[in-house]
């Protein structure tokens, strides 16, 4: 591969992440912290970000070794990687805003299982080389965060009628406290989904 | 918290705190294999068992932990067991029953990956459990998350009969009936006080 190619296809990779094959609304990959942290926008940031973190780190450090790890114990292996980069995170977090680690909770410690991570590491940074791997992290990873904002934020702006904690509506704005409880984080992704589906529906209508 | 009922526990795990629907663990083999009824009784049985193993060694190993101070490897030991425990599983099933273990296809080994079963191991220790309480609560949550897989089947074996729109067919469809049903165990809300 010449060095343009090799130049064009690790941008790909990158802006693959983003939109085309975005893992929340296009691969449906990574659904619980999506669900379960998007309540306020400023919660899904975070956890968008500690995921972006892992993702990135375990892509480099799992394509690093590749031709390292037998076949038959890849996954332990991965998994092993993972949770050693979650741990870090964790105790991260911790130090850096004890609220925030109390308001995320038992889900950055289950940022282990988001298959997101694993399906990257699998499918994509034990079968090709570090830049690469590292341009897939960061994309996959920054249209994870994407999603989480878009989720976040309308599930904040319609629940309490704030984003990231400033006032937007008057007084008289009645909250949809169904969209901060359990059931709005269904609704919410659905409606993104169908939203997604409708535009790519669309896109091929017009071809 | 030690000294909540076994029942209490129970019916906490099972129905007001549903782990599929209240705290969204393990949605993706909810959504994978929701669409026939028979693989997601069969799915709910794999995932009761190895969260009751898994409890059971989470306990253990984070006693363990305690003892020689390495609070900082609980997630990384965590992890291995479910792992172990799901291989085992995968083998045993596939020796039993090749049907079966056709079926469930990818998401047997993903088990791994089911976020409700290292959330329950995580959860049972930040609530400081002593084992019978372990017990009870991984037997609720599998409950539970049987109830929410096989509900969330019958819903959706009844919709394949009906005329949806195109754009709705799939996962949208599917995460729609899962917050209606979300609705619905919220009313369970203050039952197991």
């Amino acid at each position: 591969m010449s060095q343009a190619s090799g130049q064009k296809s690790s941008t790909n990779e990158f802006i693959k992440g983003l939109w085309k094959e975005n893992p929340v609304f296009v691969q449906v990959l990574g659904m619980c912290p999506v669900l379960a942290v998007t309540n306020t926008a400023r919660n899904a940031l975070a956890m968008g970000l500690a995921t972006l973190f892992v993702l990135l780190m375990s892509n480099i450090v799992v394509s690093a070794l590749r031709r390292f790890i037998p076949k038959q114990v890849r996954i332990a292996t991965f998994i092993l990687v993972i949770a050693t980069f979650v741990t870090v995170v964790d105790y991260l977090i911790m130090a850096i805003s004890l609220e925030l680690h109390k308001a995320l909770g038992a889900f950055i410690s289950l940022i282990v299982v988001n298959c997101l991570i694993l399906g990257r590491a699998e499918a994509f940074a034990s079968k090709n080389g570090m830049g690469r791997s590292i341009m897939d992290g960061l994309g996959m990873g920054i249209g994870f965060v994407f999603a989480l904002l878009c989720l976040g934020a309308v599930r904040e702006i319609l629940g309490t009628g704030e984003l990231f904690g400033l006032q937007l509506f008057h007084d008289g704005f009645q909250d949809w406290v169904v969209m901060i409880l359990p059931s709005g984080g269904f609704f919410t992704l659905a409606g993104w989904l169908l939203l997604f589906n409708w535009m790519k529906k669309r896109k091929e209508g017009a071809r | 918290m030690t000294g909540d009922p076994l029942w209490a526990i129970f019916v906490n795990a099972c129905l007001i705190n549903n782990f599929v629907l209240a705290y969204f663990l393990g949605i993706c083999p909810f959504l994978g294999v929701s669409a026939k009824m028979a693989t997601a009784t069969r799915m709910g049985g794999a995932v009761t068992f190895v969260m009751l193993v898994s409890s059971t060694c989470a306990f253990g190993i984070q006693k363990l932990l305690v003892a020689i101070d390495a609070p900082y490897l609980k997630l990384i030991s965590f992890i291995a067991v479910i792992a172990s425990t799901v291989q085992l599983v995968e083998m045993f099933i596939k020796k039993m029953s090749p049907g079966l273990f056709r079926a469930l296809g990818i998401f047997l080994p993903l088990i791994t990956t089911n976020c409700a079963i290292l959330g329950l191991a995580l959860f049972q220790t930040n609530k400081g459990y002593n084992f019978v309480q372990c017990i009870f609560y991984a037997l609720g949550a599998a409950v539970g998350f049987t109830l929410a897989l096989v509900l969330i089947a019958g819903l959706r074996e009844k919709l394949e009969l009906a005329r949806v729109p195109d754009v709705v067919k799939g996962t949208a469809l599917a995460l729609m009936l899962a917050g209606l049903l979300s609705m619905a165990f919220m009313g369970f809300a203050g039952l197991g006080g």
